[in-house]
């Protein structure tokens, strides 16, 4: 496969690690009260879709970005690839 | 036999070959195939089940019949099919899956017993008694299974791989591939044309018809001469594209050195080329399918473009009297092409009542072969006219012709499936083709060479146009334009076995008894008969098998459907697939900074991940490793000892939050570190088991250096990182691994501080006031070298770990042994540290096995309710957190020299060995010199409250059963006085 | 109709007109008291057992496509019971006792071949995690021995001894490990619950549940509505799409894992053998060709087929392992979608919806489990209680901190 980094331009998917589904940007606060649902959720339950797919990949043999990929899994199409920072960012997530 | 003129072959030259421990020549040119055809040659093995007798069935890839055991030694090559080798001078093969002689193959009798061995027979019977199969009947059935034989001799030519980038992959050198790579070299775009077969052209070397009023081989050729002379065409010959794989990306293997009796010098016998290509056009042609009837498998009975194939290409001819079968119009040309040739064609005998004339033969319409004769070669053929008289042939070879199938496979290898066309009555490309690419010629259903040629240029054109590259169309040469004229004829109804797939002996009774017992649906019929399962995986078999299960079902061929085509398009050896990753250089090798050093000393290196580490370091007299290994730890903890910890994993974290960072990373606090200071960290997944430990050291208010384990080095970093970018993008941090970027040793003992007061310069105070136990600091060190040093201890013992670049770890590491010499320093391996660290209770890879948490590991409270960090939420799970959980505890033999097995089990003393019992496990185990006894660590249930029981350490795997006591994994100076001193 | 030696000379003598289909073409009737939703090897075998050894009638098995067409067909037939966990090994090692006694209990042979699984040891840290390995095996009443490098020799001398970047230095075995013709596993249960009165139902899609207060009724299906006092579901790598028309969401994710076959060659390799610096694992079937797999290619997939790089992979692994195999050709390469669980262990529990029963999670090792999660299925959908080999596999074990991993590596799928 071919990821689109959006820095560095087509890049073999080989250079990179996988991590899995990009909600786990979205990590729940630990010290809000009773977490632990919201924890178990985040770290164990996943949409797993046959379709469009957002997630984690980390070009660790390139510029060490962690990329958000929207890819088909089952055609394996790459729609749209983003910087994982600008997601979490757009998410919310600060500091 | 071969004929007067003509072919492609060097007549001037004469090549040596062996087959069957018979001499034979041949020319420059021949495949195997040809020169043993020429030389009279039919048969050349034998089938899988039946070990009937085979000779070819084609003239190229897709050959299920005639596989060799190709050289010798080392290298040889089974199943390799002669119709691919090219033939060189001392080439020589042997047949295979025949015993004792190809002539005379005793498991022939199979042949006889063929009534019994039907599809699936093997799954009703066998069964009784149970033990009887694997002592019995499947040893019978293995050695009688198989083809070719393998060396366990390792290979020994290289094998290569590389990247190419283009922007017009072509695959196949035929009339469509060779006009598409005209279209598009001369555009300038940059173009690969594979092909599989070592002279370009494709069919137009088989054929003896016209292009632009010359022979079809000299007009490719001269196009093949034109794109040679473009520098942005890449010619590759001999290079087989094998699979389509995601977003533009093909395998293909080059076969470079495979015509030559070894590789030269420097070159490798195969490349794996992986092309990276914009866009791809397939004109990989079509393939022709038999026609299945009674014993149409012997040797001489071939399809019959492969006997056209021979005659023009190679003026090679099976026998002097052929005949052909046929259900087309394409059965007409072979058998003028032969009667051109002087061949003597007995008849032309065509299904249809309908048939066109013929001129030189003697035309047989709506006829049909129902039977053939001929042990080990054809003599004669039994055809049933169209009034119903059986009238025989003699002849020894015939051709059969029953359509062709474009060659979609490579079209399929994603997601496509192929669409029946009943103009050609056969499955074309449809959608889902694999991304950029288009399909020309034959590969697409156009037959004719006029079409194949006109298509080429067009499908080029415009992907060149989907590029945005401006394509003029070369104008077309002058060739034939006939119709495809076919009526759909599967197979002659027959009592007798009639051959589908001629490789693995499945015949249209198989298929009729698949279909009788439920097997129906395609994939049904593959796996029950083993249909298509051969090593052309069905390229010749599986139309015919599909087309009769769709006659039995009454449903239409295109419902019927067809199997999956998978990669890779022919097979492929595993050699060009690994590469040069093989043997020693399988994977990268890491030397420490002190390797070469080492070395020099006589170390004995052990594999860590990809590193090599000293492992212990031997010396004169010493006969066991554990001699060496017990005086390195007895010095280190006497005197001092160094060690090589580079391996560890280094990353800096620096920036205004770098703080904050840690302190939510690791599960203890970091917020209140002082600079100058370094602490333990326990890092947890955000599931809350135990990830990672290391230390961290404050070198200045936003400048942290943090170490893991050498395992974890990578995986700790990229989840720091993703902890940095996805979780709190906005925090000032940034970090770098910096682990090649230092070499770190490890100073450890009572002397440590005066042979480091040798070392450090003299600027830096490191007494014990100064510099005292989780010190760090950066200083300098020889007059001037920049160094880290941290005063932290795996040991136990009075310790440092000092760090310089990289470049100066060899200088530092001979400086440390000559300054130490007065103090007797030793260099210590790996093994002495890790007797150092079980004897101090430190945990290890074997503790921080991806399972414990930090309650397991005796560090319940380090993890903070205070604040958040990364799975601490999940570690108060009421499963992690149970009363009885395991805890890290020591164990000691009440016999000191008994030897505690890590891996071992904890029973209580008497209790019955079953899982019931189980009360934990033992870790890590060594010999303690220092006390003089095995020692151990591991895991216990409630473990802290079972200090001083006794209890079992069995180990029935090793029949080994020791009675331990249970103590402190803290056996060395359990209050630290040492490492403060 | 019994298969026999003595059935097969009949026939042979009388034209084999007298053979069967192995299982019928029912239609679809209105309401059955379980329906099993996936007709591979857990599905069929969860049929099978639930109307021969738990007495139950008026079962159906619904089939998308074929039956066997998904992993069952796909995967390189190893059988094991070599297990680490406590969660793990009694049920493994129940599967394996019944592949022991499989053909002649559902009178089909399988070709259950116990010829020994042997994964290799390449570092003392790897020797420790297999000598705790092997004595968990003991205790649960596995078999399990400890080879030193020497022994390993003796039995796979072709191996890379002389000159390998990662030297082995002993191994694993387990004598009772072996392989499986795997078709015909689905076969015989298909044929074996078929004879017991179980309706096949092939070319049937699940398109929904019909659950009402709270209970699931039945299922929607490409061929109508099929009632159901109980639905079982064991669909695999589609185990998210499929239990999302139920409103769950599953602690799975969907993974490719390629597996290979070479051309046909002679008896080289006498057992399973697994490489244990690298990913490669390689048995050799009766019929001559070199069946053997890696690692999963990473990245979600539902396609059922992967990429060169693991291709390549799995080619280095078997070329440091085994220098003989250079001229050896790779036949042919084909993917199966893993059900791949947090823990890498499976689930065989209740749903939250009365009625509905859930079998999956099986990451790459499904095969080896399918009678024993055949008979496990058909014990928690009979009796309503999980048997006794399989308590641990609930879906609430993430929640409470009770998961079950192997592999030591965390709730991240691609990783087990």
């Amino acid at each position: 496969m071919i990821i689109n980094h959006p820095l560095l331009g087509p890049c073999d998917a080989q250079e990179f690690t996988y991590k899995g589904d990009a909600r786990l940007i979205d990590r729940p606060d630990g010290m809000a009260e009773g977490s632990g649902p919201a924890f178990y959720d985040y770290a164990y339950l996943r949409d797993n879709p046959a379709g469009e797919h957002r997630e984690l990949w980390f070009h660790e043999q390139g510029d060490r970005s962690w990329l958000v990929v929207t890819r088909n899994t089952v055609t394996h199409d790459i729609i749209s690839v983003e910087l994982a920072r600008d997601v979490a960012r757009s998410m919310g997530r600060s500091r | 036999m071969r004929l007067k003129a003509g072919g492609q072959i060097d007549r001037d030259t004469k090549l040596s070959f062996r087959f069957d421990g018979k001499h034979y020549k041949g020319h420059p040119g021949d495949t195997l195939a040809s020169a043993l055809l020429a030389n009279g040659v039919r048969l050349m093995g034998r089938s899988f089940k039946y070990h009937r007798p085979r000779g070819v069935l084609t003239a190229g890839s897709d050959e299920p019949n005639a596989l060799v055991e190709l050289r010798s030694g080392g290298r040889q090559e089974p199943n390799t099919r002669a119709t691919v080798v090219e033939l060189f001078d001392g080439l020589h093969a042997a047949p295979q899956n025949a015993w004792p002689s190809l002539r005379f193959d005793a498991l022939a009798i199979n042949d006889k017993l063929s009534n019994f061995l039907t599809a699936g027979f093997y799954y009703k019977t066998f069964m009784w008694p149970a033990a009887f199969w694997e002592k019995l009947y499947e040893p019978i059935i293995r050695r009688a299974a198989g083809l070719g034989s393998i060396t366990t001799q390792p290979d020994p030519d290289p094998y290569d791989k590389g990247f190419l980038h283009c922007d017009l992959l072509i695959i196949g050198a035929g009339p469509s591939g060779l006009m598409a790579a005209l279209t598009a070299g001369r555009a300038g775009a940059r173009v690969i044309l594979a092909d599989e077969d070592f002279r370009m052209g494709g069919r137009l070397n088989a054929e003896s018809y016209a292009i632009s009023e010359m022979a079809g081989s000299d007009w490719a050729a001269q196009i093949v001469a034109e794109l040679v002379s473009l520098p942005n065409v890449r010619l590759m010959p001999r290079t087989t594209v094998f699979g389509a794989f995601d977003h533009g990306i093909y395998g293909a293997v080059e076969r470079v050195s495979d015509h030559l009796p070894v590789p030269q010098t420097g070159k490798p016998r195969q490349t794996l080329w992986r092309i990276y290509t914009r866009r791809t056009l397939l004109c990989a042609g079509a393939l022709e399918r038999p026609i299945a009837f009674a014993n149409n498998d012997r040797p001489g009975i071939m399809t019959a473009s492969a006997l056209r194939a021979y005659v023009n290409r190679w003026a090679v001819s099976p026998a002097e009297t052929v005949a052909v079968f046929t259900n087309n119009d394409d059965g007409h040309r072979t058998a003028a092409d032969l009667i051109a040739k002087g061949v003597k064609v007995a008849a032309l005998i065509d299904t249809r009542p309908d048939a066109p004339k013929a001129a030189g033969t003697e035309l047989l319409a709506g006829a049909q072969v129902i039977d053939t004769s001929g042990r080990l070669g054809l003599t004669g053929v039994t055809v049933k006219l169209a009034n119903g008289q059986t009238r025989k042939l003699a002849c020894g070879a015939l051709g059969v012709s029953g359509g062709w199938n474009p060659n979609v496979s490579l079209t399929c290898h994603q997601r496509g499936r192929p669409a029946w066309e009943e103009r050609i009555a056969a499955f074309v490309p449809a959608g889902d083709l694999p991304q950029g690419m288009i399909v020309a010629g034959a590969a697409g259903g156009q037959f004719s060479t006029h079409a194949t040629l006109a298509g080429g240029a067009e499908k080029a054109a415009q992907a060149l146009t989907d590029l945005g590259i401006t394509a003029t169309k070369p104008d077309l040469p002058q060739a034939e334009d006939a119709p495809t004229r076919i009526t759909p004829f599967w197979h002659v109804k027959s009592d007798k076995r009639a051959w589908l797939d001629f490789q693995n002996d499945v015949t249209v009774k198989d298929v009729k008894l698949a279909h009788q017992e439920g097997f129906r649906s395609v994939e049904h019929l593959k796996r029950y008969t083993t249909l298509g399962m051969a090593t052309d995986q069905g390229k010749t078999s599986n139309m015919g098998g599909l087309a009769i299960m769709a006659e039995l079902t009454g449903q239409s061929i295109a419902q019927t459907g067809t199997t999956m085509f998978r990669p890779p398009y022919t097979p492929v050896a595993m050699g060009v697939l690994a590469g040069r990753s093989t043997g020693q250089d399988f994977r990268p090798t890491r030397l420490t900074p002190s390797h070469h050093w080492a070395k020099e000393q006589g170390a004995v290196f052990v594999e860590v991940g990809m590193w090599l580490r000293a492992q212990w370091f031997p010396r004169k007299g010493e006969t066991t490793w554990r001699e060496s290994v017990d005086r390195e730890v007895s010095a280190t903890r006497a005197s001092v000892g160094v060690c090589d910890v580079t391996t560890l994993g280094k990353i800096d974290v620096q920036g205004t939050d770098a703080a904050e960072f840690l302190n939510r990373s690791y599960c203890n606090a970091f917020a209140k570190l002082p600079v100058g200071r370094v602490r333990y960290g326990l890092m947890l997944r955000e599931d809350g088991i135990a990830f990672d430990d290391g230390t961290a050291a404050r070198l200045a208010e936003d400048h942290f250096v943090v170490t893991t384990t050498t395992a974890n080095a990578v995986p700790v970093y990229r989840h720091m990182e993703f902890a940095r970018q996805c979780l709190w993008p906005d925090m000032d941090v940034q970090l770098i691994s910096t682990t090649e970027a230092w070499a770190q040793y490890a100073i450890a003992g009572p002397n440590a501080r005066k042979l480091l007061q040798k070392i450090v310069d003299p600027a830096f105070d490191i007494s014990n006031d100064a510099f005292p136990f989780m010190a760090c600091a950066e200083i300098t060190v020889c007059n001037g070298c920049p160094a880290r040093l941290f005063r932290i201890s795996f040991s136990g013992e009075l310790a440092y770990e000092l760090a310089v670049p990289t470049r100066y770890g060899d200088a530092l590491i001979r400086r440390i042994m000559a300054e130490g010499a007065e103090f007797d320093v030793t260099p210590y391996g790996t093994e002495a540290l890790g007797v150092m660290r079980i004897e101090k209770g430190h945990a290890a890879g074997n503790e921080l096995n991806g399972q414990t948490t930090a309650l397991n590991l005796g560090m319940g409270r380090m993890v903070s309710e205070k604040k958040d960090s990364i799975g601490a939420v999940l570690s108060r799970r009421e499963g992690l957190s149970t009363a009885d959980a395991l805890k890290l505890v020591g164990f000691r033999p009440k016999n000191p020299q008994s030897r505690i097995p890590a891996g071992a089990h904890l029973l209580e003393k008497g209790a019955k060995m079953i899982v019931a019992n189980d009360l934990g496990y033992v870790t890590s185990a060594c010999y303690s010199p220092t006390l003089e006894s095995y020692i151990a660590i591991g895991f216990l249930k409630n473990g802290q409250a079972r200090m001083g029981e006794t209890l079992r350490a069995a180990s029935p795997l090793t029949g080994e059963d020791v009675e331990i006591e249970i103590v402190s994994a803290h056996f060395v100076d359990p209050e630290g006085d040492r490492l403060r001193a | 109709m019994r298969y026999s030696g003595f059935r097969v000379l009949k026939e042979a003598l009388t034209g084999h007109r007298g053979w069967t289909p192995a299982w019928r073409e029912p239609a679809p009737q209105p309401h059955y008291d379980i329906v099993i939703v996936g007709g591979g090897g857990h599905g069929l075998a969860t049929a099978y057992y639930l109307a021969k050894e738990f007495r139950q009638h008026r079962i159906a098995v619904i089939e998308k496509g074929w039956i066997g067409g998904g992993n069952v067909g796909r995967n390189t037939t190893i059988i094991r019971s070599n297990y680490l966990l406590d969660g793990n090994e009694p049920f493994y090692e129940f599967s394996l006792k019944l592949w022991e006694g499989l053909e002649q209990d559902f009178n089909y042979n399988a070709m259950v071949s116990q010829r020994g699984i042997l994964n290799l040891i390449h570092t003392d840290a790897q020797r420790d995690a297999f000598t705790r390995r092997g004595n968990a095996m003991i205790l649960n009443g596995a078999d399990a021995e400890l080879l030193s490098a020497e022994q390993v020799r003796r039995e796979y001398p072709f191996l890379n001894f002389d000159d390998a970047r990662f030297p082995i230095k002993g191994g694993l075995a387990q004598r009772r490990g072996g392989t499986v013709r795997h078709d015909a596993v689905a076969w015989g249960y298909a044929r074996g619950a078929d004879s017991r009165g179980v309706d096949i139902l092939q070319n049937c899609e699940v398109t929904g549940f019909r659950i009402e207060h709270g209970k699931c009724l039945g299922v929607e299906t490409s061929r109508g509505f099929i009632g159901a006092g109980k639905v079982g579901v064991a669909v695999a790598g589609s185990s998210s799409r499929v239990m999302a028309k139920a409103g769950m969401r599953l602690p799975i994710e969907s993974h490719v894992l390629q597996a290979f076959v070479s051309e046909g060659l002679k008896p080289v390799l006498p057992g399973v053998i697994t490489f244990g610096a690298g990913h490669f694992y390689c048995s050799q079937s009766d019929k001559g060709g070199l069946v053997f797999g890696g690692d999963i290619d990473g990245y979600n997939s539902y396609a059922q087929r992967g990429n060169l790089p693991v291709i390549e992979d799995v080619a280095e692994g078997g070329m440091a392992l085994f220098p003989g195999l250079g001229r050896v050709r790779l036949l042919r390469v084909w993917g199966g979608i893993m059900d791949m669980s947090m823990d890498g262990s499976p689930i065989i529990d209740r749903t939250h919806v009365d009625g509905l029963y859930f079998n999956g999670g099986w990451c790459y090792g499904g095969f080896k489990a399918t009678p024993a999660s055949g008979w496990c299925f058909a014990h928690l959908l009979a009796t309503g209680t999980p048997h006794p080999t399989a308590t641990a596999y609930r879906f609430d074990r993430f929640e409470r901190g009770y998961m079950i991993d192997e592999k030591g590596m965390g709730a991240q799928p691609n990783l087990h």
